[in-house]
């Protein structure tokens, strides 16, 4: 009981720190993939490359004028990006990383835990995210705040339905709500992953899912509640310092959720997409390898005189990294966590390209989209699901 | 390995308290940190520059009260679908039939708000529906 407390603890201070990280520099990230998408450099000042801005970000934000304006619901006010912030946070209590591993003589998870209603657990925490918006706009009392939180509101519970039943799908064929169980049944190669495995692939269920994961992290094109050339900022117009970055924060930890649900769900969490005896567990080793490579030969024929010497040092980590990954004692938690990972990052890089590229929908649209389109496919894919594999089982 | 449901709910209540203290945190710190200078024009809500008139406790559209109605009934029957889902191995045809009955109810709830115009967003989505 002991050990187990301590290693729940370390785990927990492992993850949260991680995630927080994460989530910093994944606002690093999408102001890079953006600018580049758009021929710019994005955020080059602070520190090489920019890299030293989420801190500087932070800092500039605390410091920053609290306000807190005699006019709005002051409870409410201050509990919306509070109740935001703490919802986002809870889902990644059963995410796993990776299957049952043994340290030091330990079998531990590589989950914080495994709760056998993980599906449910996460629906629940995300649906109360919706509370923070709406609160947040009805609390400012400015005419801009509410008409965001409203529309947000309504936008947030109408896809919420397409979304329910998108996960019901991939449910039937793995019938588990537990998400770790959920990987074990995708587990061998990638056509059992529920995208491709028979008897109906998920790939509808998956597309669902993801339109409705835009929706519901207000990202573009969905992002109506803080279209800022006609509410200003929406719902969180009266909103400064902290707490404006707090709603921000959110929208970025149900980013990360929403990806690594649907790598879980439809893409085999952490597995491979093809068995490591055909050489799938080279794989990461061959990718770090090309990048050590490539960073040596443009250190060897430098473009910019720092080049010289900042090259070679992340040459040497990336063959570092590539040796780690043919090393036996840690490939056991190393490739598990790299493929989720990989999976989940590139989901989250899908979300920062579809900013970049697409515009906004207009409101009308949006609500169209949701109920007449998207609610009866999804109605209709469960069917169908549901009679295939009744039939074959 | 957790065994007991104690152990198996221990880390979700850390990671609450984890949620709780940093959600508050973040609040606290900027405003323990953050300068205050409190004017009269700063303490106006923000409407584009212009002076504000009237507040926003104001009427809105009752379209956002139709939604929130529309999603409780079908949140509720999705969240059936889900016990359902776990044991349809078990069900299989019959689970099949059962639940194609309590769909097509549903649906055909669905079809007749569709109708009724209770899903058109705009005007101009309701005056095509009645022609």
């Amino acid at each position: 009981m002991d050990a187990f407390i301590v290693i729940s603890l370390i785990k927990i201070a492992v993850v949260a720190f991680v995630l927080l990280t994460a989530v910093a520099y994944l606002q690093w990230v999408e102001r890079k993939v953006i600018a580049h998408i758009q021929l710019r450099m994005g955020p080059y000042r602070v520190g090489p490359h920019g890299l030293l801005q989420p801190l500087a970000d932070v800092i500039k934000l605390i410091t920053k004028e609290d306000m807190m304006p005699s006019y709005v619901n002051k409870p409410l006010y201050l509990f919306a990006p509070f109740i935001a912030v703490c919802m986002a946070l809870l889902s990644i209590a059963v995410i796993p990383f990776g299957p049952t591993i043994t340290v030091f003589g330990y079998q531990t998870n590589m989950q914080l835990t495994d709760l056998n209603i993980g599906v449910l657990y996460i629906l629940a925490a995300s649906s109360m995210g919706v509370y923070g918006i709406a609160l947040a706009g009805w609390a400012s009392n400015n005419k801009y705040a509410l008409l965001g939180g409203l529309r947000s509101s309504a936008q947030m519970i109408s896809y919420e339905l397409p979304m329910a039943l998108a996960i019901a799908s991939p449910l039937l064929v793995s019938n588990t709500l537990s998400l770790k169980e959920l990987v074990g049944t995708q587990s061998g190669n990638i056509l059992h992953w529920n995208i491709l495995h028979g008897p109906f692939p998920q790939i509808i269920a998956f597309l669902i899912f993801l339109i409705a994961g835009f929706a519901e992290t207000n990202r573009v094109p969905f992002d109506l509640p803080e279209a800022e050339n006609e509410l200003v900022a929406g719902f969180h117009t009266e909103y400064s310092s902290m707490k404006f970055a707090s709603f921000f924060m959110a929208e970025y930890l149900n980013m990360v959720t929403v990806s690594s649900m649907a790598t879980l769900l439809f893409l085999g969490g952490w597995e491979a997409p093809w068995p490591a005896a055909y050489g799938s567990n080279l794989i990461p080793s061959a990718i770090f390898l090309v990048a050590g490579l490539t960073a040596l030969y443009h250190a060897a024929n430098p473009a910019r005189k720092m080049d010289k010497y900042t090259l070679p040092v992340f040459g040497i980590v990336f063959l570092g990294i590539a040796g780690l990954f043919l090393l036996p004692l840690v490939q056991s938690w190393l490739l598990p966590l790299f493929w989720f990972c990989a999976k989940t990052g590139v989901i989250l890089f899908f979300f920062m390209w579809v900013r970049a590229t697409l515009p906004r929908f207009r409101y009308d649209q949006l609500m169209g989209f949701a109920w007449k389109f998207l609610f009866p496919v999804a109605m209709l894919n469960l069917l169908v699901t549901s009679f295939l594999v009744a039939w074959f089982s | 390995m957790p065994s007991s449901i104690t152990e198996v709910y221990f880390p979700v209540l850390v990671q609450g308290v984890i949620a709780i203290v940093l959600a508050a945190a973040l609040i606290v710190l900027s405003y323990v940190l953050g300068k205050r200078v409190k004017n009269k024009i700063k303490d106006t809500p923000y409407e584009s520059g212009i002076t504000p008139t009237g507040d926003a406790r104001s009427r809105f559209s009752v379209k956002f009260y139709l939604v929130a109605m529309l999603f409780i009934l079908f949140d509720i029957e999705a969240i059936f679908l889900y016990p359902w889902a776990v044991v349809y191995r078990e069900l299989k045809m019959f689970g099949f039939i059962e639940m194609l009955v309590f769909v097509v109810l549903i649906l055909s709830g669905f079809f007749y708000i569709w109708r009724k115009g209770a899903l058109d967003w705009s005007y101009s989505d309701r005056a095509r529906g009645k022609r």
